[in-house]
């Protein structure tokens, strides 16, 4: 089988799978929105502090749905042994990892875009900053999910691997944080964004080459 | 591997092998003791009696003699970790491996001294414990990233399996050292706050260079030292029931 | 320069010697717990082979 078939084979069973349990899937989502929630109640519902905060908590909202996301993307194959039989498949495990990620991006990720119009309504986010929000958003998702993927391949055969999982991925999350929050303060304030959303663009390529050979590496060693 | 010459890599079998290290680490480590002593000496009264005290800081200035060289420490040690980290997943060495996870807590130690020295100098110089400058930003997500490989290493039971899983982790951190201090820097420059003041070092003068210099000599020998220590303590941790642990005991008894 | 004087530090004596007295710990703390705990573990070593033996 060649790779790019390879590749869309584990797509597709990831989506398959995913399909079958879709109660799930909606559960980033209600984290996302209840997390940007609580922000109102305990700071107070001020319109103009709301709006001065949205880029940050929206972000920081975003940030922790996706890193609670994330155990689901080895856990279940990591224990029903397919894991290893996608180790002993003849293709490159980082483009397979690549595939298993981009699935799980599809599912986890992609869907905060539906709610990311409701948030920046709740925190008084301008209209303006709208399209930056949903352009960062769609950059800076899948990086969230990419580099957390080394975290999870890394913790993926400890039994309570989820503290130790945010504190790995945390501290990497900062520059993805920095210029996303940024990029959309910036939008909100009717500056121009060009920079900062070159640059998120520049780290998903970059991590798109990147980050797939350490996760690969790690799910060898969480293997054996 | 193949490409190193035979000689070359004969070597460093030997030296590699825990007995050799073990007693190459006991000779080493007086002289250090002694190097150590000679720059750390000089070095503290060259920074805390010969130099004059700075014309805006006063004498508050002279935590730079501890802080800067822990800063400069903190940064060289994590580098430090991925060089051995490469060695250990490439050469699968395991004397890399323990040299790797002897430094981290060494590492985080320097990290800690950098960050409440870095408080220390600030509260005179800004009026508060804490500020969110770029600096001491980068140092303690450092301190995380430190956090981060000596708490992994902890929960993976299997050591060989943990060396494995630390030696990645440097690798990822190290390569995103630099992404993380341009962007809290970029960071910092756009949300300045009303305390503009840095505590930057525009024109050092020579008689404050020199014992700079000397306690950042002393800083690197220290950690040689106490990664020697350590080391020895995994070495014998890691393999209790060997020969040359056995020969080890004979001796001391 | 006298003594006293060394020791005010201009008025900084609290964060100058804190700093220093800060550093001093943690530096000796990771000198010295690996050198304690080998110690005490080549003790439990020996221990360990004592009892085999007999």
């Amino acid at each position: 089988m060649p790779l790019i078939q390879a590749f869309f084979a584990i797509v597709r069973r990831d989506l398959l799978l995913a399909f079958r349990r879709r109660a799930e899937m909606a559960n980033p989502l209600f984290f996302f929105v209840l997390v940007v929630t609580l922000f109102p109640l305990a700071v107070g519902a001020q319109p103009n502090l709301l709006r001065a905060m949205a880029p940050g908590v929206i972000w920081v909202s975003a940030l922790l749905a996706a890193l609670l996301s994330l155990d689901g993307l080895f856990r279940s194959d990591f224990e029903d042994g397919s894991l290893e039989q996608l180790l002993l498949s003849p293709h490159p495990l980082s483009v397979l990892v690549l595939g298993k990620v981009f699935a799980h991006w599809l599912v986890t990720g992609l869907p905060l875009l539906l709610v990311a119009p409701l948030l920046a309504l709740f925190m008084g986010l301008p209209e303006q900053a709208m399209p930056t929000l949903w352009l960062s958003l769609i950059l800076a998702t899948p990086l969230l999910s990419l580099i957390g993927a080394i975290g999870v391949a890394l913790t993926v055969g400890l039994r309570r691997g989820g503290m130790i999982l945010s504190l790995l991925v945390l501290p990497l999350y900062v520059p993805v944080l920095i210029f996303a929050s940024g990029a959309v303060d910036r939008a909100a304030g009717g500056l121009p964004t060009g920079a900062q959303i070159n640059i998120l663009a520049a780290m998903l390529l970059l991590a798109l080459v990147l980050t797939p050979l350490p996760t690969a590496a790690a799910l060898k060693m969480s293997v054996n | 591997m193949s490409f190193i010459p035979a000689p070359i890599s004969r070597f460093f079998h030997r030296t590699a092998s825990p007995p050799h290290f073990y007693t190459l680490a006991d000779k080493l480590l007086p002289w250090l003791t002694v190097l150590f002593l000679l720059l750390l000496i000089p070095g503290l009264y060259g920074g805390l009696v010969m130099a004059p005290a700075d014309y805006q800081q006063g004498d508050s200035y002279r935590i730079i003699y501890i802080h800067v060289p822990a800063a400069w420490m903190s940064l060289f040690i994590y580098v430090l970790m991925a060089v051995m980290g490469g060695i250990a997943l490439v050469w699968r060495m395991k004397l890399a491996e323990v040299m790797l996870i002897s430094s981290a807590p060494i590492g985080a130690g320097f990290t800690l001294v950098a960050l409440v020295t870095g408080s220390l100098w600030g509260k005179p110089m800004w009026g508060t414990w804490w500020v969110w400058d770029a600096r001491l930003t980068s140092e303690l997500i450092l301190l995380f990233l430190y956090l981060g490989v000596t708490s992994l290493y902890g929960a993976i039971e299997d050591k060989r399996s943990a060396a494995r899983a630390v030696s990645i982790l440097a690798l990822v951190g190290v390569v995103n050292i630099p992404i993380i201090h341009y962007s809290v820097e970029w960071w910092n420059t756009l949300h300045q706050g009303p305390t503009v003041s840095k505590m930057d070092k525009p024109s050092i003068h020579i008689s404050m260079l020199i014992p700079l210099l000397l306690m950042a000599g002393a800083f690197k020998v220290y950690y040689a030292i106490a990664v020697l220590q350590a080391a020895k303590l995994e070495l014998i941790k890691r393999e209790p029931s060997a020969q040359w642990v056995k020969n080890l005991l004979e001796q001391n008894a | 320069m006298s003594l006293e004087n060394f020791f005010a530090m201009g008025g900084y004596a609290f964060y100058v010697w804190t700093s220093y007295g800060i550093t001093l710990a943690v530096l000796l703390w990771n000198l010295f717990a690996p050198i304690v705990q080998r110690k005490q573990l080549l003790r439990q070593l020996a221990l360990k082979q004592k009892r085999a033996q007999q």
